[in-house]
């Protein structure tokens, strides 16, 4: 037992019981400074997570559940920096909650310490209770506007679909622990390495399916997204940019896990299955994307299609796929994040989710402008952005295992079509930024400091990540060596 | 930062300059994309003098190399890496001087200004840095960083009730195209092994080691379309004349000019050294095909009723003489190709230059609405008759020369192509050129026009500018071509043994010996 390496997570939830209890002696008007302070506590998890820990030997704990490694501590500093930005976000929006500010921020860093904990799960059981930590904070934090139908509405579907998805989860974690008798990963790896027998157990496959449902409900893909724009659309615009980029990354961390460290020898089988989802999810990210004219919505829709991206990375199965993706979930985080931090405070302008509230935004706020259209542009995978080199790495996964089997051409040219089905989708935004007709409200925005912080570090980000590759590809390299990957 | 890198970083810089500054500040903005097109032109011209002492390293001269992303693990190493030879240059010197021409024509803009300045930099340095990059990756990447800013040019400041279809096509269109020519170069990358982007590189391990035929047959043909569909390739052209008339001037001068060029330059740079034995079965195919654009195009051309129509199919039209060029693939045609090239971007950019002037006067550009107006604009007038001549390829200018060259040298591969296309560049090319100046600046004047105002010193700079450089490179063409001449046979060289390579291996060796001599330069 070496409990002392979950302490990141430890303080995470600490961090968020001191904000329930402080809660009480904060009068109203002064809540926001807990979110503030709960921002600020979080980036001292994260500079302290460089000091503590460096990840180069794996560390275990909790009988192996707990795997502390490269790969666990890359997704944890994700996850604060995405919880980081969020906060300040949150804190931003506060005002906008009738009641329980103080309880957004905390049910927001429970979700961060599930997330976290997620990103070290070495075993199905606490693949489940992370998964389970993240789902139902998130049924509170995606209803919290409850004063609004849509809002609730969205928590209805999204607590629905969700308990179905952990009831595959769970039911497929029981078939595997049937077959193979171990739940933990790297006992389970084994097992199938010294027993070939075993691998043909379709008993076990089933499980192994089972558990993807639960997986790919979480990252939003084919054919387990439809939940996603419903929800992205009602949720509270923080809630809603959590969501797409912490709890899709949890998605993608443990599918990281399951196929690298818990089934390798399996994971080829899967690997037709996982070019059908990422083609079929790029596909219906893409199409459904075009005739939106809700943001949030158009954004659950581009969601989908980044998840079909990332699953590109999944098929590939090898150290280029897989450092391709925790590269584009770089991309990812800043670029949602600074997109979703606009439209929060276009929205509460403009009272109306519409496109046509960006209008004149070019004139009504320049920062604001140029961070969306960076953010679209970003998420266009056009260069010198972070989501060009992203995409550029995946592509390149992709048509590199062509030559091993001519389908990967194909996968390759849907994605490319994606690709030029979102310029479309990605500029309607842009154009209704700058050329829009219908502007009447021509008001100034004015955009507070913390506001500005969030979009500085993603613009930051994007510019960084874009131009300047070679550091953060070179720990993602490094994060990635714990999987059991072809090279 | 070296000289070279400075023509195209001035821009980019600049761009992050305006950005900065507040957008009452019209002239300020205007002023600062002045001086950086102004700064990157003088570089360039400073690039073009010294271009013959420069040391020369692999073929090309003025190289600096930086490492940009390197990791082992994964086998990936992109370096930035820019260098000009005898090919490039030309393009750089000429994107240089249109990019300063378009500058200068943008007074039209009247609102947006910021942006529309922080674009039209972004547009220029990507433009230049496409051409000088020497790794694949930044070519791609700073074509990419031109094209995008095109569309949202178009779609914003655009004219005409088309500008938002004409977005649309022209945005999926060359979308398409670029994203081709990415699968395509980047199988080719993976194909050739020698796990490098750089050009030079991979130039040097196809050398040693030629891809095998079938990864050829299969990547050249996404090159060739992918590039193709960048330069309008007939029959995927109908996005240019649509783009162009409804583009406003700077960028359709700097589009047409200079970004389409950079499929030509790319298949010259990369699809046919790297890929001889691809190229010389598709070639033949590329040969009629550059027909559709030259004597179709030609007659879609002379029945329009719009000068920007015309101007922009009689520019699809003259891809189709560069075209012919590259598929000779002799001394003669491919240095003609080259030359038409950069003597076509200043022709595109001085045609659109001046049909956007006139449009900021009449309001119109249908040409059966304007007619007589060389009174009142003699230099206007004088300068369009003189790009209309050079467009049907009137000796002294340097269009004439390049035609010229591409015609003697794909005589002997394509006799009927080459009958065909020199009919269609004389004499259709004449009969739109000559209507349309006669219907616009000749006959009656017609009172609406009597109140029109000939171009003040400011507005004349950039087409004299233009004028200037093809009536140079017209009368002292040597000044190009013996720059072009090396770099071009080091190309025809690669392209040539390979094809005797293939032979010896499986066998042909009479079949290619007969096909060398028949594609054997002759004359030099």
């Amino acid at each position: 037992m070496n409990a002392s390496l979950i302490v990141l997570e430890l303080a995470v939830v600490l961090l968020g019981l001191v904000v329930l209890v402080l809660d009480w002696f904060t009068p109203a008007q002064d809540r926001r400074t807990l979110g503030y302070g709960a921002a600020l506590g979080i980036g001292v998890v994260l500079l302290y997570s460089f000091f503590a820990f460096d990840g180069r030997d794996p560390l275990y704990a909790f009988g192996n559940a707990y795997v502390l490694d490269g790969l666990a501590l890359w997704f944890k500093r994700f996850f604060l920096i995405a919880a980081l930005l969020v906060l300040i976000m949150a804190t931003e929006f506060s005002n906008r909650f009738e009641t329980g500010q103080s309880e957004f921020f905390a049910l927001t860093l429970f979700a961060l310490a599930g997330m976290m904990f997620a990103a070290s799960a070495n075993d199905f059981m606490l693949l489940f209770v992370s998964l389970e930590l993240i789902t139902v904070t998130f049924y509170v934090l995606v209803s919290f506007l409850r004063r609004r139908v849509d809002s609730l509405e969205a928590g209805v579907k999204y607590l629905i679909l969700g308990a179905l998805s952990s009831g595959f989860l769970v039911y497929g974690i029981a078939l595997v622990f049937g077959a193979a008798g171990t739940m933990n990963f790297n006992e389970l790896a084994d097992k199938l390495t010294n027993n070939a027998a075993l691998s043909h157990k379709s008993l076990l496959t089933t499980g192994v399916l089972l558990v993807l449902v639960g997986l790919g409900f979480k990252m939003a893909a084919v054919p387990f997204q439809i939940w996603a724009p419903d929800v992205y659309q009602g949720s509270p615009t923080p809630t809603t940019a959590f969501l797409s980029v912490g709890s899709k990354a949890a998605g993608v961390v443990l599918l990281m896990r399951l196929l690298g460290t818990a089934i390798p020898d399996l994971a080829f089988t899967l690997e037709r299955l996982l070019m059908v989802m990422a083609g079929a999810t790029i596909f219906y990210g893409s199409l459904c994307a075009i005739p939106q004219r809700n943001l949030k919505r158009l954004l659950g829709y581009s969601s989908i299609a980044s998840a079909g991206y990332l699953l590109l990375g999944f098929a590939v199965m090898n150290r280029a796929g897989s450092s391709a993706i925790l590269y584009y979930l770089a991309g990812y985080l800043f670029t949602v994040l600074a997109a979703f931090t606009v439209i929060a405070v276009v929205v509460q302008q403009a009272g109306e989710e519409d496109i046509s509230a960006l209008a004149g935004l070019s004139q009504r706020s320049p920062l604001l402008a140029s961070s969306l259209t960076l953010a679209m542009v970003s998420l266009a995978g056009i260069p010198p952005l972070a989501g060009f080199f992203g995409k550029f790495l995946l592509l390149k996964a992709v048509i590199a295992e062509g030559i091993r089997w001519h389908a990967y051409y194909w996968l390759f040219a849907v994605a490319v079509v994606g690709v030029l089905i979102s310029l479309y989708y990605y500029f309607n935004v842009i154009r209704a930024i700058y050329w829009s007709k219908g502007a009447t409200d021509l008001t100034p925005i004015a955009v507070s400091l913390p506001t500005k912080f969030v979009l500085g570090v993603c613009i930051v980000g994007m510019f960084w990540l874009g131009l300047n590759p070679d550091g953060a590809l070179e720990m993602a390299v490094e994060a990635v060596k714990v999987l059991k990957l072809a090279s | 930062m070296s000289l070279l890198s400075a023509i195209f970083l001035i821009p980019l810089l600049a761009a992050l300059v305006v950005l900065c500054i507040p957008r009452n500040y019209k002239f300020v903005i205007r002023l600062v994309t002045l001086g950086a097109t102004l700064a990157s032109m003088v570089l360039a011209l400073a690039l073009f003098a010294k271009f013959n002492d420069a040391p020369v390293e692999n073929g090309f001269r003025f190289n600096y190399e930086k490492e940009w992303v390197h990791v082992d693990a994964l086998k990936l190493d992109i370096g930035y890496h820019v260098g000009v030879d005898g090919i490039n240059l030309g393009l750089i010197v000429m994107g240089a001087i249109v990019a300063f021409a378009a500058a200068c024509v943008s007074r039209e803009i009247k609102r947006l200004e910021k942006e529309y300045y922080l674009l039209l930099l972004v547009m220029t340095g990507g433009i230049l840095g496409a051409f000088a990059s020497l790794n694949l990756f930044f070519f791609y990447f700073f074509h990419e960083l031109a094209l995008v800013p095109t569309f949202i040019m178009i779609g914003v400041w655009g004219h005409g009730e088309n500008r938002n279809y004409a977005t649309f096509n022209i945005s999926v269109y060359l979308s398409l195209g670029a994203l081709i020519a990415l699968a395509g170069l980047i199988a080719l990358y993976l194909q050739s092994g020698a796990n490098t982007f750089d050009i030079v590189a991979l130039t040097k391990a196809v050398k040693a080691k030629p891809l095998p035929l079938a990864a050829q047959s299969l990547i050249f043909p996404l090159l060739l379309f992918g590039f193709g569909i960048l330069v309008s390739l007939w029959p995927f052209h109908t996005w240019a004349p649509l783009g162009y008339g409804s583009a406003p001037t700077a960028t359709a001068m700097l589009h047409a000019g200079v970004l389409k060029k950079f499929g030509l330059y790319g298949l010259l740079r990369v699809g046919i050294p790297l890929m001889p034995d691809g190229a010389t079965a598709w070639l033949e195919i590329l040969a009629f095909l550059c027909l559709g654009n030259i004597i179709f195009c030609g007659f879609v051309a002379m029945r329009q009723k719009d000068l920007n129509l015309l101007i922009g199919n009689s520019s699809v039209a003259h891809m189709g003489f560069i075209f012919l060029g590259i598929a000779s693939l002799t001394l003669v045609g491919v240095t003609g190709a080259v030359v038409v090239m950069v003597a076509h971007g200043f022709l595109a950019a001085l045609t659109f230059g001046l049909s956007g002037a006139l449009r900021e006067q009449t309001g119109t550009l249908e040409i059966e609405k304007l007619g007589g107006l060389l009174r009142q604009i003699p230099f206007l007038g004088a300068a369009l008759v003189m790009a209309m001549l050079a467009g049907c390829g009137l000796p002294g200018f340097a269009n004439f020369v390049g035609e010229a060259m591409v015609l003697f040298g794909s005589w002997r591969a394509f006799p009927l192509v080459t009958t065909l296309a020199a009919w269609g560049a004389l004499i259709i090319g004449a009969v739109y050129m000559l209507r349309a100046v006669r219907n616009i600046l000749h006959g009656p004047a017609k009172p609406e026009w009597a109140a029109l105002k000939d171009a003040n010193a400011w507005v004349k700079t950039p087409f004299v500018l233009l004028l200037a450089a093809l009536l140079l490179l017209g009368v002292w063409p040597r000044l190009l071509t013996d720059k072009i001449q090396p770099s071009v046979a080091g190309i025809i060289a690669m392209a040539e043994t390979k094809t005797a390579d293939k032979a010896t291996r499986s066998g042909e060796v009479k079949k290619a010996a007969g096909e060398i001599k028949h594609r054997a330069v002759q004359p030099r």
